[in-house]
C-alpha cells in the first residue's frame, strides 16, 4: 500500500510536469528541452534555500519563479535571436546543468534534517487527526508522512490543475492557444506571436520547476541527475494521459495530463517491483513514447489500406 | 485615410535570387474608398497589401493610416487599424477552438488581453446574433470547433471576425480565390454588404476581372512592382473586363508574353 501511495504522489507531482510539457509540446508544438535543466532547477533552488532555512513556500515559490526565468530565457533566444526551437532549449538545459551546481554548492543536497512543504503537511496531518501514527485504509497501513504527502500534494495539483484551466479562458489564456493553433491569425488580431510564446514557455518551465521543487522535498534531497530524461516523461504522461480521455476540450485534457502521470507512474513502480532493471527504465520510456508517437499514423495507414482491400476485393 | 508613399521592397538583395517586388509605389486612398487592386501574377499586389498589413517592413518610403505613420510598426501593432482576410481560408481562424473562441478573440482586435474571460453569457447572444447575419445557419453551432467548418463558411466568419471593429482600413487578399464559385459568390455577397454598411476603407486584390468591376470604386492595376493603371471616377465607371483584360495584353504585347501565357490570362481572368 505504501508503494501504492508512494507512486501516486510522485505521479501526481510530476503531474505539474506534464502540464509544463503540455503546454509547450501540445499548444505551442515546442519541443522544449528546457524541461531536464528546470525540474532540476526548482529542486535546486528549494534545497539551497531550504538549507539556509527559509520557509518551505518561500523556496517552493522560488523554485517556481526560477523555472519561469529559464523558460522565458528559451523563449528569448528562440523569438529574438532566431534559434532553433531545440537548440534554444538545449542551449539554456545545459548551461543549467552549470547554474545548479552553483546553486547548489554540490551534486546532492539531503533536505531529510530541514523543514521542508512535505514535514509541515506531515506536522499539519498530525495536529489535525491526533498524531503521527499509521492509518488503516482497506487493512493496510499508511504512514502519517505518506497520506499527508498525497494529500497535499493531490490538493495543489488541483489548485493548479484548476488556475491552469481557467488561466486558458481569460482573454490571455485563450490569445495563447490560439498562437499555438494559428499564430498568422493572432498576429492578424493584434496579438505579440513572440510574446505569448515566451510567457507560455515561462508558465510551462515555472510549473515544471515546481514539479522539481516539490520532488526534492518529498524524496528528502536534490540532485543534478534528476532531471535527465524528464522531457519524455512528461511527453509520456500527456500522451497516456489523451489517451485515457480521448480528446476534448482543454479540461478534461488537464485532467487526462494528471491521469497519464499518475498512471505512467504506478506502471513504473509495478515494472520495477516485477524485477525491471532500473538502468533500463529511461530507454523503455524512450521507446514508449516513440511508438506512442508514430502509432496514430501507423493505424491510419492500416486502417486505409485495409479499406481499400475490402473495397478491391468487393 | 491611408497613404503610401515610394514604397519599395526587395527580397534576397545581391543575391542570384533578388526580387525587385515592390518599386516606388505610391497610393492615396481616401477614408471609405474601396480599391481593388489587379495585376499578373508576381506584380506584386498581394506584396503590397502584405506591405501595408506589416508581415515585413519595406526598405524605402512611408505608409500612414488614419494619421498614424505605422511604417516601422510590427504587425500585431498594425492590427489595431486593420482588418485582414487571407486567401487561404484556413489561415484567418484558429482551427481546434471553437466558433464562440474565435469569435471572442476577434472582438478583441488591437486591445490589451487580461484576465478577464474570453467569453461570457452576455456575449454569446451578441455573437449568436452576429453570426446570423451571415445566414449560414452557424448561430447553433457556436460551441463546434471552428476546423469542422468548409472553406466558404471560415472565410465568412474571418470576414465578420476582420470586420468585428470596425477597422481603419480593411484589407482582401484574394479572399474568395480558393472557394468553389458558389461560396465565392456568398462571401463576395457578404463583403460587399459588410463594406457598404460599415463604410470600410478597403483595398483588396483579386485575380478576377468581374469583381473588379463589379465592386469598389476605384481600380489600381499593377505590374513589375509598380502601378501601371490607375482607374477612378468616370473612367473607372466606363471600365469593362474586356477592356481590363485589352491593358494586360498591351503589357504583353510590351513584354513580349508567350501566347499560351496571355491565353491562360484570358481563360482565369475573366
Amino acid at each position: 500500500m505504501n508503494l501504492l501511495i508512494g507512486a501516486t504522489t510522485i505521479g501526481l507531482i510530476l503531474a505539474l510536469l506534464a502540464f509544463g510539457v503540455y503546454l509547450s509540446f501540445r499548444i505551442f508544438s515546442f519541443p522544449d528541452i528546457t524541461t531536464d535543466g528546470s525540474i532540476t532547477l526548482g529542486a535546486a533552488v528549494t534545497a539551497a534555500l531550504l538549507v539556509h532555512n527559509f520557509a518551505p513556500w518561500e523556496a517552493t515559490l522560488a523554485g517556481f519563479f526560477a523555472g519561469m526565468l529559464a523558460g522565458s530565457i528559451t523563449g528569448i533566444l528562440h523569438t529574438k535571436f532566431k534559434i532553433n526551437e531545440l537548440l534554444s532549449g538545449i542551449l539554456v538545459m545545459t548551461a543549467l546543468y552549470s547554474i545548479n551546481l552553483h546553486v547548489m554548492g554540490k551534486s546532492n543536497v539531503p533536505l531529510m534534517n530541514h523543514v521542508t512543504l512535505a514535514s509541515q503537511a506531515e506536522s499539519l496531518f498530525a495536529l489535525l487527526f491526533g498524531g503521527t501514527g499509521d492509518l488503516f485504509i482497506l487493512g493496510w497501513p499508511v504512514s502519517a508522512r505518506d497520506a499527508s504527502a498525497l494529500l497535499g500534494v493531490a490538493l495543489i495539483v488541483c489548485l493548479l490543475g484548476t488556475s491552469l484551466f481557467l488561466f486558458f479562458r481569460t482573454n490571455l489564456g485563450t490569445a495563447m492557444r490560439a498562437a499555438g493553433d494559428n499564430a498568422q491569425m493572432i498576429r492578424a488580431l493584434g496579438v505579440s506571436v513572440d510574446f505569448v510564446l515566451i510567457l507560455g514557455l515561462a508558465i510551462s518551465n515555472g510549473l515544471i520547476a515546481l514539479a522539481g521543487s516539490l520532488l526534492a522535498q518529498y524524496q528528502g534531497f536534490a540532485d543534478v541527475q534528476m532531471g535527465v530524461g524528464m522531457i519524455v516523461w512528461g511527453l509520456a504522461s500527456v500522451i497516456i494521459g489523451e489517451a485515457l480521455v480521448g480528446g476534448g476540450g482543454i479540461g478534461i485534457l488537464i485532467i487526462g495530463a494528471v491521469m497519464g502521470s499518475v498512471l505512467f507512474r504506478l506502471l513504473v513502480a509495478i515494472a520495477l517491483r516485477w524485477g525491471l532493471n532500473p538502468n533500463d527504465l529511461k530507454l523503455i520510456t524512450a521507446l514508449f513514447v516513440f511508438i506512442a508517437l508514430i502509432a496514430p499514423a501507423a493505424i491510419r495507414k492500416l486502417k486505409s489500406t485495409t479499406a481499400s482491400n475490402s473495397s478491391a476485393h468487393a | 485615410m491611408l497613404e503610401i508613399s515610394q514604397i519599395r521592397k526587395t527580397f534576397h538583395p545581391d543575391t542570384p535570387n533578388e526580387v525587385r517586388a515592390l518599386r516606388g509605389v505610391t497610393i492615396t486612398l481616401e477614408k471609405g474608398t474601396f480599391l481593388i487592386i489587379i495585376g499578373t501574377n508576381g506584380s506584386g499586389k498581394s506584396t503590397l497589401l502584405n506591405a501595408v498589413a506589416g508581415t515585413f517592413l519595406v526598405d524605402e518610403g512611408t505608409i500612414t493610416l488614419g494619421g498614424h505613420p505605422i511604417t516601422s510598426w510590427a504587425e500585431h501593432q498594425r492590427a489595431k487599424l486593420i482588418g485582414r482576410v487571407f486567401q487561404n481560408p484556413f489561415s484567418g481562424t484558429a482551427p481546434n477552438m471553437t466558433i464562440a473562441e474565435n469569435l471572442a478573440l476577434a472582438t478583441r482586435r488591437g486591445q490589451r488581453r487580461g484576465f478577464g474571460w474570453a467569453l461570457n453569457r452576455s456575449m454569446m447572444g451578441e455573437l449568436q446574433d452576429r453570426v446570423r447575419t451571415l445566414n449560414m445557419g452557424l448561430e447553433q453551432r457556436l460551441e463546434n470547433p471552428i476546423g469542422s467548418l468548409s472553406g466558404g463558411q471560415r472565410q465568412a466568419l474571418t470576414l465578420l471576425m476582420a470586420s468585428w471593429l470596425k477597422p481603419e482600413l480593411l484589407l482582401l487578399d484574394e479572399h474568395t480565390a480558393a472557394l468553389d464559385p458558389k461560396s465565392a459568390d456568398q462571401v463576395i455577397r457578404l463583403t460587399h454588404d459588410i463594406i457598404e454598411r460599415d463604410h470600410l476603407t478597403t483595398l483588396m486584390v483579386t485575380h478576377s476581372m468581374q469583381q473588379a468591376v463589379n465592386l469598389g470604386d476605384r481600380i489600381v492595376m499593377m505590374h513589375r512592382g509598380e502601378v501601371l493603371h490607375d482607374l477612378f471616377g468616370s473612367e473607372r465607371a466606363r471600365v469593362r473586363p474586356e477592356e481590363l483584360l485589352q491593358r494586360f495584353d498591351e503589357v504583353r504585347r510590351r513584354e513580349r508574353l508567350d501566347p499560351a501565357v496571355a491565353e491562360m490570362l484570358r481563360r482565369n481572368y475573366i
